[in-house]
């Protein structure tokens, strides 16, 4: 292989070299959970890194749109913030109220991240730089995020707290409501591939969807948008209203780790994106993993304007719009498409 | 096939075990460098400063179970479409049909329901 063959394969040609010296002092069971963890540390890895790399970039850019500095103390640009964020973290007192119910109290946290954590199987990097492609990989992806919920409403109801429980009520209503116009605007892209799985939907885009499917990826965004909870559509931490919704009752690690999970979300919704309708991994000269980050953190910064620039709806206008909009124009995209692809086929193509 | 349902499986145990394992660095670190110091005040649900009043576990509002139940009619509905989707290419303009009659129906219901005011929120 050409050095530049390699660069443009990176992981898969390592992974290859790794379980080819594996497999020939070990059995083929054992090199098959060693070439899965190392492939999760590796995805674990990029999350987390991304994770502080978007803590500190939001901070900053959040900073400059409201006129103001953002931190900037701690080491060149604030950039060791997250590090010392971690560390203030850990170092907090935990404090559970006497009268929550103390299991559900530490399951919320947990429940929360681990459906963020699993979604990461079927994330495409590159061609061969996904975990597992498996044949139902964006039914798992929407299955598995829509979990996320029981763990917001184990800590609502566990914290015994009212602010508590209204927030993660309003954000169960506010993310069911939108989970269906999300799911719907999907439909479109699977029914132009024929396939569920990640890597063949962007194997099938010789041009990015968003070229084919304006529509749903109008209301995907939007509705990924409010399933985040993020502003515009951040109800739940509506502090004049909730103080701070759900994790009113939480300090310390457990507090962090639902903005991990949420700051994870994140970062799949924005490889959905880029993966259904953006062209995913693929475009000219840069390696296809290159191209994949990119795209993901131009959505970032994407979300990040929409939060420096738009008010907070009121729940009432946000349930309209799920109802009222979003899923009539969702509806309307899959008779667009299915349409749309019998033209396609009576023309002969 | 079912192998690459494997890897699912052991990144289940990961995630199982990175917020659990988070907590616990936590909570060790507040057992060992002595972080918690507890007192009745700070142990109070927080509710303002006031002392809370009753409990929370109360009864819901039943606009939550209108839209729940909205919910579970279309989101089988977008089960049930997938398939529908992923075979669509080869089926034609017989699944057209048959898709159009399906989705039909529900916006009848859905109809009805925005006529009846379930989908306003007050």
């Amino acid at each position: 292989m050409s050095p530049w063959d390699i660069i443009y394969n990176f992981f898969p040609y390592i992974g290859g070299l790794i379980s080819g010296a594996l497999s020939s002092v070990l059995p083929g069971w054992a090199v098959y959970v060693i070439m899965a963890l190392i492939g999760i540390i590796g995805i674990l890895g990029f999350a987390i890194t991304g994770n502080l790399a978007m803590v500190w970039a939001e901070r900053r850019i959040i900073g400059r749109m409201q006129v103001r500095l953002g931190p900037n103390r701690v080491g060149p640009f604030g950039l060791l913030q997250p590090i010392a964020d971690a560390i203030k973290v850990l170092t907090k007192e935990d404090i559970v109220p006497r009268k929550a119910d103390k299991l559900l109290h530490f399951l919320g946290p947990t429940a929360f991240l681990i459906p963020a954590v699993l979604a990461w199987a079927v994330v495409p990097f590159a061609d061969g730089t996904i975990l597992t492609d498996l044949n139902i990989g964006i039914l798992y992806m929407l299955a598995v995020s829509s979990l996320s919920l029981i763990g917001l409403f184990l800590a609502g109801w566990g914290s015994n707290n009212k602010y508590s429980l209204l927030g993660s009520m309003r954000t169960i209503a506010q993310v069911v409501s939108y989970e269906i116009p999300m799911v719907l605007s999907i439909l479109g892209v699977v029914a132009i591939v024929g396939s569920l799985s990640m890597v063949d939907i962007v194997k099938a885009q010789n041009i990015p969807f968003i070229v084919l499917q304006p529509l749903g990826f109008i209301v995907y965004l939007i509705a990924a948008t409010a399933e985040l909870n993020r502003s515009p559509f951040d109800t739940l931490e509506a502090e004049s209203e909730i103080v701070a919704g759900y994790f009113t009752e939480y300090s310390g690690m457990k507090f962090a780790i639902f903005y991990i999970a949420e700051y994870f979300n994140l970062l799949l919704v924005a490889s959905i994106v880029t993966t259904l309708f953006l062209g995913g991994w693929r475009g000219p000269f840069l390696p296809p993993y290159i191209w994949f980050v990119i795209k993901i953190f131009l959505l970032f910064f994407f979300f990040m304007w929409l939060r420096g620039t738009l008010p907070r709806f009121r729940i009432d206008q946000l349930m309209a719009l799920a109802w009222k909009f979003l899923l009539p124009l969702a509806l309307l995209n899959i008779f667009l498409t299915g349409l749309g692809i019998l033209a396609w086929q009576a023309l002969g193509f | 096939m079912l192998s690459s349902f494997g890897y699912v499986g052991i990144l289940a145990i990961v995630a199982l075990l990175f917020p659990i394992g988070a907590i616990i660095t936590f909570l060790l670190a507040n057992y060992l460098l002595k972080l918690r110091r507890p007192n009745p005040a700070k142990l109070t649900t927080y509710e303002c400063g006031m002392d809370p009043i009753g409990d929370s576990w109360i009864r819901f509002n039943t606009r939550y179970y209108l839209f729940a139940l909205l919910f579970v009619v279309f989101d089988v509905e977008a089960v049930l479409l997938y398939p529908w989707a992923v075979a669509y290419r080869r089926l034609g303009l017989y699944a057209f049909v048959e898709m159009a009659i399906f989705i039909g129906i529900l916006l009848i219901g859905y109809l009805y329901a925005w006529n009846k005011k379930a989908l306003e929120w007050k």
